[in-house]
């Protein structure tokens, strides 16, 4: 006795369509290219050894961008990235250099650079201030303050906690720091927080219309300053990476992660407009940083060139971004 | 059987008011823009809300939403006396409202944009301790919510951005269809888009006062007011000058009402 109907509204997108129009299939692509050429040209490229280490380059730039991709989504920029990760790795180790227990100076340290996220947020979200202005505000205060603190020079930081994320283990050849682990820990919980998540959902219509989502009753501000305070976290746990990595604090570090990981955002397919783009984009963009530089160093290719090569990238991406914007 | 029961259907056919202003009053210091305004929205019906500019209409939308609070003067749903403290407390209460602009998230899909704000949650431990989304849940409900308002689409895993301005639009305003429990109020929905578009509009806000859910609708537009309006509200001077039917008056008529070269 049914009758069949139309439906007027198609079922579903066909899962090649899906994977072709998602954004991160054209950074992969990339990705994978280069590793080609890489591999191609150097034995050495594709060596356990060599891919075990192009990750643990990854590890900082990666990490300091998931927090980088959370404030571009919003249709912000982070300025400060690089000196709230320097906050944490000098505040961590003049504290465990005079004498306080590692746990609660690492402990105290992320919490700070979780406050500074926080005052960029509520700087942003309170006052209407462009993120742009703000974070260059507090990229000159904190650099500025942190070079006074440590007096101007670097300083070791010799503490067996500290230092944990730089221990290795062995999985099946390949040997993996635990920071390598923890980057890719936070990038699976953030992903989830991004896209199976309320949260995630209202931070991507924050970005794409914030008129939009205030008239259907996101409280805007509030999530903004939510970003921002996650953002400092993460920033907070990269310093515990950076010190794991290299035990020395250094108020001169980290001059070009700013840029690094904005690199990172872009070429992973997101969008500065904001909005548009993902966290496994970003995963991929900062992987291409990081075997870019390492192919051409292999190759023995002057280091300018790989500066030269990321920017070409960088403005294929953008040109891309505005060009599919253009058209929809 | 008996004839007492006759004089009973006059009280009957009575109509249900779903929202009324009595004798609102809004000013700015000397300035008088709401005048001691009635206002009467029956169930199940489209009513426009017309005047030229300056005669009040944004400022009673404004008032009826609770974007701003009346000086004077008593506002009802369902005949309980309301105090909207802002527009949050008027979408708690079962009332929508759509704009001229286009209030959507171009890059998130169709089922996103129509759940936006109001995301449904999975079953279980997953939706209370995890928050995860149903996202599964919520495209089959916006498929069902599009196909019962025979508003054609494509998938509804597409991205807003894909479509075009009418289609954007008839996802705003299906949204606000879906969610109002008493009323939906468009400002101007048709504003932005082309004829066509604007008929595959039309259509569609139709097609919720016909599933019983009343609609107030302010336009400029006099033909699409006389194509799906019910009733006619006028408004002149801060005040409601009359309240007439499209099929007893002509546009001239309405026109003159406005513009108070003549009464109803």
């Amino acid at each position: 006795m049914t009758t069949a109907t139309v439906s007027p509204v198609e079922t579903s997108r066909s899962l090649k369509s899906r994977i072709l129009g998602a954004p991160s299939a054209g950074p992969l692509l990339v990705l994978i290219g280069f590793c080609l050429i890489f591999a191609l040209s150097n034995p050495r490229f594709l060596a356990t050894h060599n891919l075990s280490i192009i990750l643990q380059q990854t590890v900082i730039i990666g990490v300091l961008a998931i927090g980088q991709t959370l404030v571009i989504l919003t249709a912000g920029i982070d300025l400060a990235v690089g000196a709230i990760c320097v906050l944490g790795t000098i505040v961590a180790g003049k504290l465990v250099n005079l004498g306080y227990d590692p746990v609660l100076s690492m402990g105290f340290a992320i919490l700070l650079c979780t406050a500074a996220g926080l005052a960029a947020g509520g700087l942003v979200s309170g006052l209407r201030l462009p993120p742009f202005i703000v974070t260059l505000g507090i990229l000159g205060i904190l650099t500025a303050a942190l070079r006074l603190i440590s007096e101007g020079g670097a300083f070791p930081v010799r503490d067996p906690f500290l230092a944990w994320t730089g221990n290795t283990m062995k999985l099946g050849g390949f040997v993996l720091t635990y920071g390598v682990l923890i980057m890719f820990a936070l990038y699976a919980v953030v992903w989830y927080l991004l896209n199976q998540t309320k949260w995630g959902r209202h931070v991507y219509a924050i970005g794409n219309n914030t008129e939009a989502a205030r008239l259907v009753g996101i409280p805007v501000r509030r999530h903004l300053l939510s970003v921002y305070l996650l953002a400092g976290l993460i920033y907070g746990i990269a310093a515990w990476l950076a010190l794991g990595r290299i035990p020395n604090a250094d108020p001169n570090a980290m001059q070009s992660a700013n840029l690094d990981s904005i690199t990172a955002v872009v070429i992973g397919g997101t969008s500065l407009f904001g909005g548009r783009g993902g966290l496994i984009g970003t995963l991929i963009g900062a992987l291409i940083v990081g075997v870019l530089r390492n192919g051409l160093t292999l190759a023995g290719i002057d280091p300018l060139w790989q500066d030269l090569v990321t920017g070409i990238l960088v403005i294929i991406a953008v040109a891309l971004d505005q060009m599919s914007r253009r058209k929809s | 059987m008996s004839a007492e029961t006759t004089p009973l259907q006059a009280t009957e056919t009575k109509p249900h008011i779903v929202l009324e202003a009595r004798n609102v009053v809004k000013t700015y210091g000397h300035v008088t823009a709401l005048d001691g305004v009635d206002f009467e929205l029956r169930a199940g019906e489209i009513l426009a809300v017309v005047g030229d500019n300056g005669a009040g209409k944004s400022t009673l939308i404004k008032a009826l939403t609770g974007a701003l609070h009346p000086t004077s003067g008593e506002i009802l749903l369902d005949g309980v006396p309301i105090h909207f403290k802002g527009p949050l407390d008027a979408r708690h209460a079962g009332i929508e409202t759509v704009y001229q602009d286009l209030a959507v998230a171009p890059a998130l899909d169709i089922a996103s944009n129509l759940f936006l704000g109001r995301e449904l949650r999975a079953p279980g431990l997953l939706g209370s301790l995890f928050r995860r989304l149903d996202k599964k849940r919520m495209r089959e409900e916006a498929r069902r919510a599009m196909n019962e308002l025979k508003f054609r689409l494509p998938a509804i895993d597409n991205p807003v951005e894909s479509l075009s301005g009418g289609q954007r639009q008839g996802v705003a305003v299906a949204r606000a269809a879906l969610f109002a429990r008493k009323l939906v109020i468009m400002d101007e929905p048709t504003a932005a888009l082309g004829v066509r578009e604007t008929g595959q509009v039309l259509e569609l806000i139709r097609s919720i006062r016909d599933r019983g859910l009343p609609v107030v609708l302010i336009s400029h537009n006099m033909p699409n007011v006389f194509d799906i309006a019910d009733r006619i509200h006028i408004m002149r001077l801060g005040r409601r000058a009359a309240v007439v039917s499209p099929k007893t008056h002509t546009m001239n008529d309405v026109v003159a009402i406005m513009t108070g070269a003549a009464t109803a």
